[in-house]
């Protein structure tokens, strides 16, 4: 029983890792912000999802587990706040969605 | 399995910041600074374990707030700067 | 948020107050106990001090005055996430596939729409459920009218096609 928890752990992990690793190189891939935070989204939602699961499946049913679940649902509830916020300034800001790389680039001074 | 978790989530960061120094605009940066953070976070909760010390986890909590907290008073200052700017241009195109 | 009107007032504002009040303290006391661990008398006092204090600092920021915990959609939100957690796979995995192809063959689209939803924590939510849902991105929130920034052009369909609009509308709904 422990065993199988363990693969399963293990797995999730892994694809928690994957995840993660994902949403970094799209951040660098992007050609402009807006698409960029599509690829940061990955790893806020799925990177944590996983990963954090994968470690309270190691954890047991501890005082840890339950640390573990309190920020995940905390990092959950934070990141589209933060994500809503940082599109809506750069809205105001005047950074135009579908500028494409070329415009954006043009703002570098 | 530890490591391999902790080393994509170090190469993910190390990402997040070439994304932060290429920038171009500052949201990028604020966005890559948003990322960082919360790999941190992880990245505690696994070396919690990793390491077989639980206290880490309450590090891990103070750094999602204070992370959260710091990107929104960030874009606050850079919303506030915006907007004054742009009442000065105001300012000046209707005198 | 801040920008949300009181959405009741009169004379049952008052006692409707009292439960949401009961239900945050709740939680902020064993969020305090949780993170603590310890049961000395300064500690204690301590948090019920801090307990207090964000009490009154909520309260001072009008968080009472609307229907923050409706305690009857529980059932109804445990589906939701069922739902969404589905949804979340499935476009992670299809942005994973824009990541990591060679030529990236995005077409980033904005779109916007009307909101079913009347309530200020229903369009929160679905403003969340958006930007959680990786591939889509709330831009604006106007009232009811919601900008949305996707980066496929199927993906802005779909949000425009408004089952997500649907599914938090019913949230409360009896």
């Amino acid at each position: 029983m422990d065993f199988a928890l363990d693969i399963i752990s293990w797995i999730l992990l892994a694809a928690g890792g994957a995840f993660v690793l994902v949403g970094g190189i799209g951040a660098l891939r992007m050609p402009n912000l807006y698409t960029r935070m599509h690829a940061a989204s990955v790893t806020d939602t799925m990177g944590a999802v996983l990963v954090m699961a994968g470690v309270m499946l190691q954890a047991g049913l501890t005082l840890a587990t339950f640390k573990l679940a309190a920020i995940l649902l905390f990092l959950l509830i934070t990141s589209p706040t933060a994500s809503y916020a940082l599109a809506s300034a750069a809205m105001l800001a005047g950074i135009k969605p579908d500028a494409g790389q070329a415009a954006d680039l043009e703002q570098d001074s | 399995m530890y490591f391999v978790v902790t080393f994509a989530l170090l190469v993910t960061m190390t990402l997040a910041l070439v994304r932060a120094l290429l920038g171009p605009t500052v949201y990028d940066r604020v966005l890559s600074v948003n990322m960082f953070g919360t790999k941190t976070v992880l990245l505690l909760s696994v070396i919690a374990f990793l390491a077989g010390r639980p206290d880490f986890l309450d590090l891990a909590l103070a750094y999602a707030l204070i992370n959260f907290i710091g990107v929104l008073a960030v874009l606050e200052f850079f919303k506030s700067r915006a907007s004054r700017r742009e009442e000065e241009l105001r300012g000046e195109g209707g005198g | 948020m801040s920008q949300s009107p009181s959405a009741e007032s009169g004379p049952d504002a008052r006692t409707s107050r009292l439960p949401r009040i009961i239900v945050l303290a709740v939680l902020l006391a064993a969020a305090w106990l949780l993170w603590s661990g310890f049961f000395k008398p300064l500690l204690l006092a301590l948090g019920a001090f801090s307990c207090l204090l964000v009490l009154y600092l909520s309260h001072r920021m009008h968080l009472f005055d609307t229907d923050i915990f409706a305690p009857r959609f529980t059932l109804r939100l445990l589906r939701f996430w069922g739902w969404l957690v589905r949804e979340i796979i499935r476009s992670s995995l299809e942005v994973t596939r824009l990541v990591l192809s060679p030529k990236m063959d995005i077409s980033p689209t904005v779109a916007e729409f009307d909101s079913k939803c009347p309530h200020p924590v229903d369009r929160a939510i679905l403003g969340n459920s958006i930007i959680l849902t990786p591939g889509t991105l709330t831009l604006r929130i106007d009232g009811q009218h919601f900008v949305v920034h996707a980066l496929t052009e199927s993906g802005a369909r779909d949000i425009v096609n408004g089952e997500m609009d649907l599914r938090v509308s019913q949230l409360r709904g009896g």
